[in-house]
């Protein structure tokens, strides 16, 4: 199967719009890491299909690069939280994120 | 060896002066009364020595340049420091030396007891120098120095008592108001210097074209300068104040020197004035108006030393109603019997209040005539000259000589100069009536000093008998002063050349005797304390007729307080107000930094998307 | 000849050498800076005295390679204009540190280090005829100056001082963006990128580029000077800077922006210059009258004089506008001339200060008596700026205002009524400080100035006087030097080549 790169970068920026509209509009920290992961995927995707549309394996290698990117970030996000919760906070609410001391 | 002269006489003062001020009031009293005195007197005998080899030999054109020293040279503009003696400047001289000394030696008298009589010193004796400076210029520029120099001398003598604060006032005032006719005389110096390159009188003088916008412009300019300096309606406001200082000092500066140097400056320029003939009316209109209000005032005046300050501006009036008519021998003649006859009636006024425990007014004096026969006698001389006595006075020879001018140029101005002459008599007749007649108010006590009476003395005789070089031909044709002039001022005009000169003169000789009727039937002895008049006209007459008020609610008023109202700088706000943007505007987008982490990414997208229109559009 | 940059050299060892000397002890530096300055004047007295006779307007040159990748050399020439105010910087330098500085308790290392450094930079601006080693200089004497009224200033030094900095740097920033114009043009041409001043001269500009770049530098020096509405900055910092820092900033410091506008406004952009002179003529009659009216309402005396200062260089900006010799060498006299006696003016303030731990004229009054020394030469002082004939001022103000009567006599006659408003603060500052009566029961025993401040004063008031009586010397002097390229056009500010 074969899909044209300009369908993949469609639905790559879709994607995008997507993980982005969630950053923009969830409150919850939780689906915030999960909307930024979206969009990295969608970042990922649009390698993948541009490295397709010009034959060149850069794009497979900067997909590689992302995944392990996204993988560290989900760590880092993840730790975060955690240290949050057992801070004693009570909701993964962002919006009450500028309220830190320290 | 002529030529050294000059200089030298100029120097005597002017080392006194520097001694008296980097001695810094260490100089013990006495040796600064013999220092001051000693130099103007070396000084008027240096004069004397010179005048009397300049007559007996008069140098090539009856002049003697000495140039010292190149003052400014650049750019085409050459001014020097150099002076000229030739018989105008010489009579300035004399007058300016031979008075200062007399008025020095009866400060010595006048000062004594006076802790800072240093000070005083110095300034007199600067004050001489600034005034020979001023008179023997040959540039004007120098002439400029010693016109300012003058000026500064008056305001530091006119403040001496500093601890008044009146007195600081009045000082001030003095020397803003000249300043201001300074102004328009340095205006008028850049105009010339521009025309001509430079500005030595004589070549200022050639290269006037008559009639011109130039010539006019320039003679307004510099008219403005004189009639400050010499107490001229519209400026003569500062004089009365001026009074402010110790009375030898009114006698020196106020009444015989400076303010007579506009008189001198317009003399010794008189070719340009010539050359502008409307100005030339200016200086006859106003030195007539100047004669009639200020003899108005001195009429209402209570105050001894302001009726005799009311007095030199009424005189100086008559001096520039001389002016203006083209009397120039006339004016210098006046010039000199005034600078004698008001020097004695201050220094016998100051004798007075200084026996009488400085009292001023002279209706709180009276009968002083038996207590101090010698200052009476004194002051009646020099009131006599003033008045213009007949034929025993000098001053009645040299208002005779502006009458007949006068007359010449047009029957009104004679006829005010003739009411002026009656006005004079009637003042200064009541101010002897009141002061020396009648029965004793204030009791005199102490003696006055022979330092004091000696300078009294000679200038009462020169002030009956100074008139004598220079006679109407009416009487005697005696005309050894404006044959003197000659060479300066142009031949004197032909006396007499109408018929009615005798009948001018009669009138000019009834006048102020009338004034003296006048005075006796008003203001002779009477039981009961004379009061003065304290209707509208005389309180009016009093203030100076309101030029005073007027200044202050017109010009010095609404300009302080504009002053004080921007006192914290308009500009100044400017910046205060690109501060206040700044920091509104710092506020306004600080508002972005909240710290919410959705509206960062919000930005951050936005951002991006607006990055990536730019890139991508064409 | 190597000499000129030890103008600049010396003063920088000698900060050093305070600094070092104040960690060592406080009474150290003190004679350090004075011996410093002793070294200067005599390094100073060295080059006028070694000037070859006869050897054209430019009397001193050196140069050497500073950054030769961007055309930037280390070059320095001086004419009689430099020669002039590098005296005045000397003369003025020893009543700060002789009479203002000895008092200084708080860190005094530093405080004569930042003082030296100052003079160092006014030296350098003085000489430089790299522009971008000009521009170095600037800033160099802005820093150290900064610092000191940040730290030795009055009560309310931070903000003046920073208000100070804002003006200078901003200003310093537009004359920076027209150096760099300039140059950027001049490679464009040539295809060689200096900043040598001489061959920038040569440089062909638009009139449109040659006002632009030109109203840069004007910026630059008209807020120096100050010009009217850019002075905002003069009577805050005068008034809370330390004694000294008032004398140097009043004395010299402004008169970078009168030796910058005839140098590198009238000389660089000589038609632009003249397009834009009925602006600035403007703007000085404006200075003028605009200082002296705020001056007289002032109760603050040190505000006061700053006031004075304004109105007393806005007659520089007429004499340099004025596009003749005559108005370049009466603004050159009344620089130095208003150096002196304002610079004496704030050492009597700052004395007053001292003494009363006021500057408020309205708690003065009635001081005569109590400080008759002070007094006295606070009154002469004040004569001298009022522009007395036969003080310096007065040359200054006359061959001003003379070469501005021929290309415009309204102008001079507003400058000319400028001379009744000064006489009107400056007997007014004196009356409400000196005379009268004192307030309450009279002064308690104040000190009275001794024998070192009498000394030095007098020695301002004699230069004063010998100014005011035969400037000829400084006159000959004071004509910057012709551009060595491009003499021709100039011939006529420049009056040519002198014999």
């Amino acid at each position: 199967m074969t899909a044209a790169p300009a369908q993949a970068l469609l639905l790559a920026s879709m994607l995008f719009a997507l993980g982005l509209l969630g950053v923009l509009v969830r409150r919850n920290l939780l689906f915030m890491l999960m909307s930024i992961e979206i969009m990295l995927n969608a970042a990922a995707l649009a390698f993948v299909a541009a490295g397709m549309r010009w034959h060149a394996a850069d794009g497979q290698v900067m997909f590689l690069m992302i995944l392990a990117l996204a993988a560290a970030e989900a760590a880092v996000g993840l730790a975060i939280l955690l240290r949050l919760h057992a801070a004693g906070r009570p909701t993964l609410d962002a919006d009450t994120g500028n309220r830190l001391k320290g | 060896m002529l030529a050294l002269l000059p200089p030298l006489i100029v120097l005597c003062p002017l080392a006194a002066a520097a001694i008296l001020l980097l001695s810094a009031g260490r100089m013990p009293p006495p040796a600064a009364r013999l220092l001051a005195a000693g130099a103007v007197g070396l000084a008027a005998a240096l004069t004397l020595w010179l005048a009397v080899r300049f007559l007996s030999a008069p140098p090539p054109a009856h002049r003697l340049d000495v140039v010292l020293w190149h003052w400014l040279r650049v750019g085409g503009f050459d001014a020097r420091i150099a002076f000229t003696l030739d018989p105008l400047s010489l009579v300035m001289m004399l007058v300016v030396t031979g008075v200062g000394f007399l008025i020095h030696l009866y400060a010595c008298g006048y000062m004594r007891g006076d802790p800072d009589v240093a000070r005083f010193f110095a300034c007199m004796t600067l004050f001489v120098a600034a005034m020979l400076v001023l008179v023997l210029s040959s540039d004007l520029l120098c002439l400029y120095v010693g016109w300012e120099g003058v000026g500064l001398c008056s305001y530091l003598l006119i403040g001496f008592w500093y601890a008044e604060a009146a007195n600081g006032v009045a000082a001030r005032k003095a020397f803003i108001v000249t300043r201001i006719g300074d102004a328009a005389l340095l205006c008028g110096l850049l105009l010339l210097a521009t025309r001509t390159g430079g500005l030595e009188i004589a070549g200022v003088l050639r290269s006037i074209q008559p009639g011109g916008p130039v010539a006019e412009a320039a003679a307004a300019l510099l008219l403005g300068g004189a009639l400050a300096k010499s107490a001229q309606a519209p400026f003569q406001v500062w004089l009365p104040d001026a009074m402010a200082g110790p009375t030898p000092v009114s006698a020196l500066i106020h009444a015989a020197t400076m303010v007579t140097a506009g008189v001198y400056l317009i003399a010794r320029l008189h070719p340009l004035f010539l050359a502008a003939p409307a100005v030339m009316t200016a200086i006859a209109v106003l030195g007539l108006v100047t004669l009639l209000l200020a003899a108005g005032s001195a009429l209402a005046q209570t105050d001894i030393k302001r009726i005799l300050a009311f007095s030199t501006i009424s005189q100086l009036g008559y001096m520039f109603l001389a002016l203006g008519t083209g009397a120039w021998g006339a004016a210098i003649f006046h010039l000199v019997t005034h600078a004698v006859f008001k020097a004695l009636l201050f220094m016998a006024a100051g004798a007075v209040i200084l026996r009488v425990h400085h009292q001023q007014d002279i209706f709180r004096m009276g009968g002083l005539g038996r207590a101090m026969p010698g200052v009476f006698a004194a002051f009646a001389a020099g009131a006599a000259a003033l008045a213009g006595l007949p034929l025993v006075t000098a001053g009645f020879y040299s208002k005779e000589a502006i009458l007949q001018q006068a007359w010449r140029a047009g029957p009104v101005l004679w006829a005010g100069a003739l009411l002026g002459a009656f006005l004079t008599a009637l003042y200064i007749s009541r101010c002897v009536f009141i002061v020396f007649l009648g029965p004793v108010r204030t009791a005199p006590t102490g003696r006055t000093e022979a330092s004091m009476a000696i300078p009294l003395a000679g200038l009462s005789v020169l002030a009956l008998t100074g008139g004598l070089i220079e006679m109407p031909d009416a009487i005697a044709p005696v005309h050894l002063l404006f044959r003197l002039l000659a060479p300066v001022l142009g031949p004197p005009t032909t006396e007499g050349a109408e018929g009615g000169a005798g009948v001018l003169l009669l009138a000019g000789a009834l006048a102020p005797l009338a004034g003296i009727a006048v005075a006796w039937g008003l203001w002779r002895p009477r039981a009961g304390a004379p009061a003065p008049a304290d209707d509208g006209l005389a309180r009016a007459a009093r203030a100076g007729w309101g030029f005073d008020a007027a200044y202050g609610l017109l010009l010095v008023r609404p300009f302080l307080a504009l002053g004080w109202l921007n006192r914290r700088d308009l500009f100044d706000r400017v910046p205060d107000l690109l501060a206040a943007a700044t920091r509104w505007g710092a506020r306004l987008l600080g508002r972005m930094q909240d710290g919410q982490v959705r509206r960062y990414a919000g930005w951050i997208a936005a951002g991006t998307v607006a990055a990536l229109c730019l890139a991508v559009r064409p | 000849m190597m000499a000129l940059y030890a103008l600049v050299l010396l003063p920088l060892v000698g900060a050093a050498a305070a600094w070092l000397a104040g960690r060592a002890s406080p009474r150290a530096p003190w004679p350090v800076a004075v011996a410093t300055l002793v070294l200067l004047a005599a390094l100073l007295a060295y080059i006028t005295w070694a000037v070859p006779a006869g050897g054209g307007p430019w009397l001193a040159h050196a140069s050497a390679p500073w950054i030769p990748a961007l055309g930037i050399t280390l070059r320095c020439d001086m004419d009689g204009l430099g020669l002039v105010l590098l005296w005045l910087t000397v003369v003025l330098s020893f009543p700060c540190v002789l009479l203002a500085s000895r008092d200084i308790t708080d860190t005094p290392g530093t405080f004569h280090a930042l003082l030296l450094a100052t003079i160092a930079g006014v030296d350098g601006v003085f000489i430089a005829t790299d522009l971008f080693l000009f521009f170095f200089f600037w800033e160099l004497m802005l820093v150290p100056l900064y610092v000191l009224i940040t730290v030795w200033g009055h009560e309310d030094r931070t903000r003046a001082a920073f208000k100070f900095f804002l003006f200078t740097q901003g200003s310093g920033l537009l004359m920076l963006l027209s150096i760099l114009g300039l140059a950027f043009v001049h490679q464009q041409q040539t295809g060689i990128l200096t900043f040598d001043y001489f061959a920038l001269a040569t440089t062909h500009l638009s009139p449109v580029l040659a006002m632009g770049l030109m109203l840069g530098f004007f910026v630059a020096f008209a807020v120096k000077l100050p010009v009217v509405p850019l002075h905002v900055w003069l009577p805050d910092t005068h008034t809370q800077a330390p004694t000294a820092g008032s004398v140097l900033l009043a004395g010299v410091l402004l008169k970078t922006g009168g030796y910058g506008l005839i140098r590198f406004v009238v000389l660089l952009f000589p038609d632009a210059a003249i397009r834009f002179a009925p602006v600035a003529l403007a703007l000085g009659a404006l200075g003028i009258l605009y200082g002296a009216w705020l001056s007289l309402v002032q109760d603050d005396i040190k505000r006061l004089i700053a006031y004075s200062s304004v109105s007393h260089l806005g007659f520089v900006l007429l004499g340099v506008f004025s596009a003749s010799p005559l108005g370049v060498a009466g603004a050159v006299v009344q620089m130095v001339a208003h150096g002196l006696s304002t610079g004496a003016l704030f050492v009597i303030a700052g004395a007053l200060q001292d003494r009363l731990h006021t500057r408020d004229l309205r708690r003065m009054g009635g001081l005569w008596p109590a400080l008759p020394h002070l007094s006295a030469t606070g009154l002469v002082f004040a004569i001298a700026s009022l522009g007395l004939p036969g003080l310096g001022n007065f040359v200054g103000e006359f061959l001003v205002l003379l070469a501005t009567w021929r290309i415009s006599p309204p102008i001079a006659i507003l400058g000319a009524a400028g001379l009744v408003l000064s006489a009107l603060y400056a007997l007014t500052m004196v009356g409400r400080a000196f005379l009268g009566p004192p307030p309450g029961d009279g002064w308690p025993a104040l000190p009275d100035f001794g024998a070192r401040h009498m000394a030095v004063l007098g020695a301002a008031m004699a230069l004063l006087l010998a100014l005011g009586l035969y400037p000829q010397p400084v006159l000959d002097l004071s004509l910057p030097a012709p551009l060595l390229h491009s003499a021709l056009p100039h011939a006529a500010l420049t009056g040519g080549p002198r014999p």
